[in-house]
């Protein structure tokens, strides 16, 4: 009786922690699909509905704002579909305003409009290009140096891993204008290889290939070595092939990295055609500020991919995020 | 067979070095280098010794940005720590929806921080956000919140009729509400590797306390917290580090860390002395200072570690 008790508390707390964490997620969604005239009224919350009046038969729809309603004639204000005015104290017939109200209306538009108001579709196609050749570019660099920091004994290993670790603890606002200084010189501003190369080495990648490469059985290296395998032998027909779930899984931390990386594309890229996804939508914040629930439909929609690749592989990604809080 | 062994390795690791030396390293290093110089955005003016340093330790704004950074952290990594321990137990005491709970908690933490800013920016909107209609439902007086400059304590006092002294105020409202937003971002991570590290724990300590008569608060303090320290050890060094680097907030929610310059932090400092006003030499002894308290800080915490209990 008393567990019992003591579960439903424990589950009350951990349903409103719950909520509280997914409620920005929802209340974005329920913007990204409301009327800016809805939202800017403040009426409804979570659910979009509409509540408002229009000249009846005027197409396209002409919204009104009742000034004074007397009789036979009112005034009105003309109002645009943001809810702003746009031509004031026209008298009109009463009989032609009309009351609209939609308990639920849902403005899919929205995602059209904010995906045409700059060009998403070249940001999309920008962020995928750089993730995927990042990616390539993290995987072969990591599998080759934890190939050997794994399996190989040799001076000075533990050193070069030593400097390797130290990288990562190097934080990136403090490399930032030294990077755009060496990238200047390099001439790689604004372009796509000053997006993609300097992001080949990926410390966390290969301290993930590490663990596994060590966690194969020797006897497999000892047989290999007998037929006369060579060591790149062993690294593309035993040690690959038995990695394809650390190297799955490494790729999505990898993409979901660069896929959210920010401050090196907003720094490292000016021309509007290389802009990355998240810098491209950190501009549309700063020019569309008080179209709300075009911001949110933006929002939405730039992290639908990685919401779907974190559904997809949740298991792998909690799971492995898990393991790198614990030591060894 | 012998020999060739004794050059691979080198050349396995090479793609990987050079990459890290050529763009890790040389950065780091060209950073410590370029403090010393007056650097604009493509060239250098000439060396000028510590000028920058000096000019930076004068500069109010420094002090402001760096105060606000410390006050950030001050409220970020307790209640982080606290909650996502406090959600990592919980956890761990249920079976069913287990998963759920923790995709749900995780969900923030793989989302970008560019498009939660955006989310949470409209939700602290004075008239339309969420914050003031939930705190409407509890008929509590709208806040203005990333619009208010003045401390959360001074707010709050203010309301007994106590004035407090301006050096008393604490972190803006603004701030608060950006604190609110980075400990909502990060919580899911540090709860799953607390729920990871209470995984660890075996389950004989909790059984022997059990017949020994010990309750379950007493258990939660002299098991779990003991035998988690490790964990809470490596989650303190991370959310530390990481909140010293909070900048998307800042640059997404709000004008130019404003009102008042009471939002503007570390990072968003070094930023805009780099690329709007172009003093690179400045914004690297900026970045430098943010290094140094860093490790001082890291250093700190790998002495306290030695009292951690393993």
């Amino acid at each position: 009786m008393r567990s019992s008790f003591r579960n439903a508390f424990i589950y009350i707390v951990l349903i409103a922690c719950g909520i509280f964490m997914v409620v920005p997620f929802i209340w974005m969604i329920s913007t990204a699909l409301m009327s800016q005239a809805e939202f800017n009224k403040g009426e409804s919350v979570f659910i979009p509905k509409e509540n408002y009046d229009r000249i009846s038969g005027s197409s396209p729809e002409q919204r009104i704002i009742v000034v004074k309603a007397s009789g036979d004639s009112s005034l009105v204000h003309y109002l645009n579909d943001e809810d702003r005015i746009t031509r004031e104290y026209i008298r009109i017939a009463s009989s032609k305003i009309e009351h609209v109200y939609k308990p639920v209306s849902l403005h899919w538009g929205n995602f059209v409009k904010a995906f045409n108001k700059v060009p998403f579709a070249r940001y999309f196609a920008n962020t995928l290009y750089v993730s995927f050749l990042t990616l390539l570019g993290v995987l072969v660099t990591s599998a080759f140096a934890a190939y050997a920091f794994a399996r190989m004994k040799f001076k000075g290993s533990e050193m070069l891993f030593l400097l390797f670790i130290s990288m990562v603890m190097v934080p990136e606002p403090i490399y930032i204008i030294s990077s755009y200084v060496l990238l200047d010189k390099l001439q790689w501003l604004d372009t796509y290889r000053g997006l993609i190369i300097p992001w080949w080495t990926n410390v966390f990648t290969v301290f993930l290939f590490r663990q596994h490469f060590k966690s194969l059985p020797k006897e497999l290296f000892d047989a290999a070595s007998i037929d006369g395998c060579s060591t790149f032998g062993m690294l593309r027909r035993i040690v690959l092939p038995l990695s394809k779930p650390v190297i799955a899984t490494a790729s999505v931390f990898a993409l979901i990295g660069s896929w959210n990386s920010f401050m090196w594309p907003l720094v490292m890229t000016d021309s509007p055609e290389k802009r990355l996804l998240q810098v491209g939508l950190s501009y549309f914040n700063a020019e569309a500020s008080a179209q709300t629930t075009l911001l949110m439909a933006a929002s939405t929609f730039s992290i639908l991919p990685i919401l779907i690749l974190f559904f997809l592989a949740q298991k792998q990604i909690i799971e492995s995020t898990a393991k790198t809080g614990m030591k060894d | 067979m012998k020999t060739r062994w004794k050059i691979s390795p080198y050349m396995y690791i090479l793609p990987a070095l050079v990459l890290l030396v050529a763009f890790r390293l040389i950065p780091i290093v060209m950073s410590f280098v370029i403090s010393f110089y007056e650097w604009t955005l493509h060239g250098t003016g000439g060396f000028i010794g510590l000028s920058n340093y000096i000019k930076l330790f004068k500069d109010p704004e420094f002090w402001q940005s760096m105060m606000n950074t410390v006050w950030l952290v001050i409220f970020v990594v307790p209640a982080s720590l606290i909650f996502s321990l406090i959600f990592a137990v919980l956890l761990n005491q249920i079976k069913a929806l287990r998963g759920l709970f923790r995709t749900v908690y995780f969900l923030p933490f793989v989302t970008s921080m560019v498009a939660v800013s955006i989310v949470w920016k409209i939700i602290f909107n004075e008239q339309t956000g969420l914050a003031n209609k939930f705190l409407e439902v509890f008929g509590m007086n709208p806040q203005k919140w990333l619009a208010e400059a003045r401390g959360i304590f001074d707010i709050f006092f203010s309301g007994f009729g106590i004035t407090l002294p301006r050096w008393l105020g604490g972190p803006s409202q603004a701030l608060f509400s950006i604190i609110i937003m980075t400990v909502w971002k990060g919580l899911g991570y540090n709860t799953i590797i607390y729920l990871a590290g209470l995984q660890n724990i075996a389950k004989d300590y909790y059984e022997a306390a059990e017949i020994d008569g010990a309750g379950k608060l007493k258990q939660f303090f002299k098991i779990t917290l003991p035998l988690v320290s490790p964990t809470t050890y490596y989650v303190l060094m991370m959310t530390t580090i990481v909140t010293f680097q909070a900048f998307s907030q800042v640059y997404l929610m709000t004008n130019k860390g404003g009102p008042l310059g009471t939002t503007n932090l570390i990072v968003y400092y070094i930023f805009t002395k780099g690329f709007d006003t172009h003093e690179m030499g400045y914004a690297s002894a900026a970045a430098l200072a943010l290094f140094v308290v860093i490790m001082t800080l890291t250093f700190i915490q790998k002495r306290l570690e030695k009292h951690v209990n393993y």
